[in-house]
């Protein structure tokens, strides 16, 4: 439970090399140079920041294990600032996962896998990667925090599991290419990634980080628009679309028991309710008899 | 048809753009392919039309007018009007340019087969300024610039390894009639975005004539068919006569060779685009 105080957080809005590590790598160091100078305690890099994004037949050449060099390194640069990493993890029994690892003084704290791979239209995740199954939060020296990457936040389960965890913050590192050109001024996946983004925020009266990375793979664009959301759904922190940049907010943490005294939506949860309706009809799913 | 299309009606709604959103996007598209894989340059044919007029507008702007070279590509048949177009636009941008008639080596070719018709002529004169552009492009150390828009792609209306050959391409996600909001939107001269569209393979063509139909319209479908995937019924309910629907429909699946490479016949267990498959930018 979080008793108040602030969190400097920062999001690395950052351009990635498509399939060099050792690059993308080179630039970790300095968003985390800047993130120290600019007194942040918690820098969240976007998914896959490592290696890219549509990585394709890459994924084996450009996964890492827990135990690689670079994972020292990396947990090296969170002496004095929280991290969170996107990279694909390779695991003992040869299965690629699309994953962001946690990183706190110097340390490894929790890594979550992407549960829900995005297989349709321009996505292609599942051919090459295989899925997480677990929604779990941890603890922090701030607070409790949980990850969801990128679509999986279009599920409202990751969210709401996370929320009943208590979690005081979701992060959320994205790779989202940019679609959908009207006559409006943004993309029509940053009109809906900011309606999701602040909807979570306060249904679930928690601060939530969404970092998007920007730049550009194979014509398609990534457009930014990384974003810090308040426990009340308000916009704390809004990076532009399509630039580099590092937006940054100071959570006042005592905002989300505020929040959760002036509406008690989490306290007037009704778990048992939700398990039994999702026993029944996952009851009645599987006992059609074709 | 003896109508001319108002390019200045109001856009279909769905298809309308936000120009400077657009611009934005597509600019930064050419920096960035051409730059990460180690180019600052690029060439391509400038025909005088509106689609080369926009692409050379775009990569005026992402690379600078000194990193944009037009080639004028003419045959002795071409309309002299493409021609003064095409130099209006070199000189509003400030861009370079070089002609090179085409005609000597179609002559050449054709003497010996005089049978040929208009639509072998016109493939070969558009393959003939490919194997310019990209001699050109390795000369100047330069990207060819591809200016097929997505009207065109669909319905197959370019020559394979001619026109529709090219290393990056701005427009191909456009249909023609963004492209025409999108050029005026930017300043491409009136007369070159107002102008009926044609190919330009001999004289007096237009691309809606031998099409059948006008861009107009046939992008109106191609919004429903392709990027709503509505079905045959449902467009007869938005109001599409159901011959017109199935020529399209036709007319999209017949050249769908033109927009893939050319079909690998399978052995290995590890078969190009197959199961091979590694993106375009790897390691950029």
């Amino acid at each position: 439970m979080t008793g108040g105080g602030r969190l400097r957080v920062g999001l690395a809005q950052m351009d990635v090399s498509l399939g060099d590590r050792e690059r993308n790598l080179a630039r970790h160091r300095e968003w985390v140079d800047r993130a120290t100078q600019a007194g942040l305690e918690l820098l969240v890099f976007p998914e896959l920041s490592l290696t890219g994004y549509f990585l394709k037949d890459l994924v084996p050449d450009m996964a890492i294990t827990l135990e690689a060099a670079e994972l020292r390194e990396l947990e090296a640069l969170s002496r004095d600032c929280d991290l969170v990493v996107g990279a694909v993890l390779e695991e003992s029994d040869r299965r690629y996962f699309n994953a962001s690892l946690y990183l706190s003084g110097g340390e490894l704290v929790h890594v979550h896998r992407k549960v829900y791979l995005p297989t349709y239209g321009m996505f292609d995740e599942h051919r090459y990667l295989a899925a997480g199954d677990r929604i779990r939060s941890f603890p922090t020296r701030y607070g409790r925090a949980g990850i969801l990457i990128c679509e999986d936040i279009w599920h409202l389960s990751t969210a709401y599991v996370l929320s009943l965890e208590g979690v005081d913050l979701i992060i959320c590192p994205s790779a989202s290419p940019g679609r959908g050109v009207t006559t409006d001024e943004r993309l029509g996946t940053a009109e809906s990634y900011g309606l999701v983004c602040r909807t979570y925020g306060q249904f679930l009266t928690t601060f939530f980080l969404y970092c998007n990375r920007v730049g550009y793979e194979d014509g398609a664009n990534f457009w930014g628009g990384s974003m810090v959301i308040g426990p009340n759904g308000d916009v704390l922190a809004q990076a532009e679309d399509a630039d580099e940049a590092l937006a940054t907010a100071t959570l006042d943490l005592g905002e989300i028991r505020r929040e959760r005294l002036a509406n008690p939506l989490l306290r007037d949860e009704r778990l048992e309710v939700t398990i039994t309706e999702l026993r029944r009809v996952w009851h009645e799913r599987t006992r059609r008899p074709y | 048809m003896s109508e001319p299309a108002a390019r200045t009606d109001p856009p279909f709604a769905p298809l309308a753009i936000n120009v400077p959103l657009v611009r934005k996007i597509l600019v930064r598209f050419i920096q960035n392919e051409v730059r990460k894989v180690g180019f600052e340059r690029v060439v391509l044919g400038l025909s005088g039309g509106v689609d080369s007029s926009l692409a050379a507008r775009l990569a005026a702007e992402a690379l600078g007018p000194a990193a944009v070279k037009a080639f004028l590509l003419p045959y002795r048949g071409s309309d002299p009007r493409s021609r003064a177009d095409a130099i209006a636009v070199v000189e509003q941008l400030g861009i370079s340019c070089q002609e090179i008639d085409i005609s000597p080596q179609i002559d050449s070719y054709f003497a010996r087969f005089p049978e040929a018709d208009q639509r072998r002529r016109g493939n070969k004169m558009a393959r003939e300024r490919m194997t310019i552009l990209y001699d050109q492009s390795w000369a100047w150390r330069a990207l060819v610039l591809g200016t097929s828009n997505k009207t065109e792609l669909l319905l197959g209306y370019g020559t394979i390894y001619g026109d529709m050959a090219s290393a990056i391409n701005p427009l191909g996600d456009l249909y023609k009639t963004q492209v025409w909001e999108l050029a005026e939107g930017l300043g491409v001269p009136t007369q070159i975005v107002q102008k009926a569209p044609t190919a330009d393979l001999w004289a007096g063509q237009s691309d809606e004539t031998e099409l059948g139909f006008q861009y107009r319209v046939v992008d109106r479908l191609l919004y429903y068919l392709i990027d709503r995937r509505y079905r045959v019924a449902e467009l007869e309910a938005e109001g599409f006569d159901r011959r017109f629907v199935e020529q399209v429909v036709r007319t999209v699946r017949d050249n769908q060779y033109k927009r893939r490479l050319p079909v690998i016949a399978k052995l290995s267990s590890r078969t190009i685009d197959r199961e091979f498959r590694y993106p375009r930018d790897w390691g950029h």
